[in-house]
């Protein structure tokens, strides 16, 4: 079973559900094998992370519409203007924080931070996965990092 | 660079994703400004907190089983024929004529042939093969090489005859299992194409003329001899896996 590891990784990511993540695992897995002939000569990876994503984003749709508070691209850009000099410090036991704070991200943040992050694809590979130019996988990976920390900021001070 | 280029290319900086020259001109920017330099440090321990976190999820361990056992069920769910209407027919007509029927339609109650369910197999073995970066468990195109290695793996030693010259070179071994038994699965190639021969003993069975088989755009050749069973199965040319086997068959 070819980048299982990678699929479920993803598709728990993006559904925040163990059980759910399966489901959509699975069905990737089937439309991977039924539209095999469409994939010959292409890197496995990026394609079937495609299928999983699709899958989830379908079930998303159908399931959890209300997660799926699409994501005005233009409303969002001067987000990331304002410079945030304090020093970001993570210990390891701040991880439940990171945790929490990624997990709240929206979807399409979820999924550039799980693709970039997680799995170490280029710009150029998330823009096909996730079917945007590249300038949005960049965007949005800026305002993602600029969500979490953030959020993270507030977490961390609420703690101490 | 201003400080706002320099935040706009930041994450790019930090993913290595940047040209040379945007990159020199952020680290001189980076450089002269502290405000910038501790935004860009900030970023990396934000992304080392999510590179080196617990947080890549890793897959239960039965899901696999659960996913081989769907495609198992997918495949079969394809071959199983249209039995329902007939049973109705043969319940709802006389009972004589129910007889009838039903005695010609036993073939059919069966379900398909052994062949053509292993021919699905086979396919589905192929695709797998392929789809799983998992051609070969010993990549070779020496035959000295990939016959020995099936020794202490399998209770028999597949024929590994070496075709390079005749414009089908080996590719390697793998061990599959197929019928219900391990089998050897050879790879060999032509230009783009790869060819899986799958082999294993077959005591006492009659030699056996080739037979083919189409399916999914698949080709799938069977034949038996030197009390061994062969399947090839490839996207190639009909006629040219047709050629592949005749030469497999003149060297075993």
């Amino acid at each position: 079973m070819p980048h299982l590891d990678a699929a479920y990784n993803l598709a728990r990511w993006l559904t925040r559900n163990d059980d759910d993540a399966q489901d959509m695992v699975q069905e990737a897995y089937l439309r991977a094998f039924k539209f095999f002939d469409d994939f010959r000569g292409v890197d496995g990876r990026p394609w079937l992370l495609t299928i999983v994503r699709n899958t989830c984003y379908t079930w998303l749709q159908q399931h959890r519409a209300h997660d799926m508070t699409t994501f005005d691209e233009e409303a969002h850009t001067t987000e990331g203007d304002t410079l945030d000099p304090a020093t970001l410090v993570l210990r390891s036991d701040d991880h439940r924080l990171l945790r929490q704070s990624l997990e709240e991200l929206p979807v399409e943040f979820r999924e550039v931070v799980a693709l970039r992050d997680l799995e170490g694809f280029s710009y150029k590979e998330i823009a096909e996965i996730a079917n945007v130019p590249v300038g949005t996988v960049m965007s949005r990976l800026a305002r993602a990092r600029e969500r979490l920390k953030h959020s993270l900021c507030n977490r961390l001070k609420e703690k101490h | 660079m201003n400080c706002k280029d320099a935040q706009s290319l930041i994450d790019g900086y930090v993913d290595g994703e940047l040209d040379l020259v945007k990159n020199l001109d952020i680290e001189k920017h980076l450089q002269e400004c502290a405000l910038c330099s501790q935004g860009y440090k900030n970023q990396q321990s934000l992304r080392d907190a999510i590179r080196g976190g617990p947080f890549y999820f890793k897959p239960p361990a039965e899901l696999r089983g659960r996913i081989e056992q769907s495609l198992r069920t997918a495949a079969k769910a394809e071959a199983s024929p249209r039995v329902l209407p007939w049973r109705w027919l043969s319940v709802a007509a006389p009972v004589a004529a129910a007889a009838v029927v039903v005695l010609a339609l036993v073939p059919l109650l069966q379900g398909p042939s052994a062949d053509e369910l292993l021919s699905r197999e086979v396919i589905a073995s192929h695709v797998r093969s392929l789809m799983a970066n998992h051609l070969a468990d010993v990549p070779s195109s020496d035959e000295h090489t990939v016959k020995p290695w099936f020794n202490g793996k399998l209770d028999f030693s597949p024929p590994v005859p070496d075709l390079a010259d005749k414009g089908f070179p080996l590719v390697g071994g793998r061990l599959d299992y197929l019928d219900q038994k391990p089998v050897a699965a050879l790879i060999y190639r032509r230009q783009k194409h790869f060819i899986n021969l799958f082999v294993w003993p077959s005591p006492g069975s009659p030699e056996s003329a080739t037979k083919s088989v189409t399916r999914q755009g698949y080709h799938v050749l069977h034949w038996t001899g030197s009390g061994m069973t062969y399947w090839a199965v490839s996207d190639l040319e009909a006629n040219q896996l047709r050629e592949f086997s005749q030469l497999i068959q003149n060297q075993t």
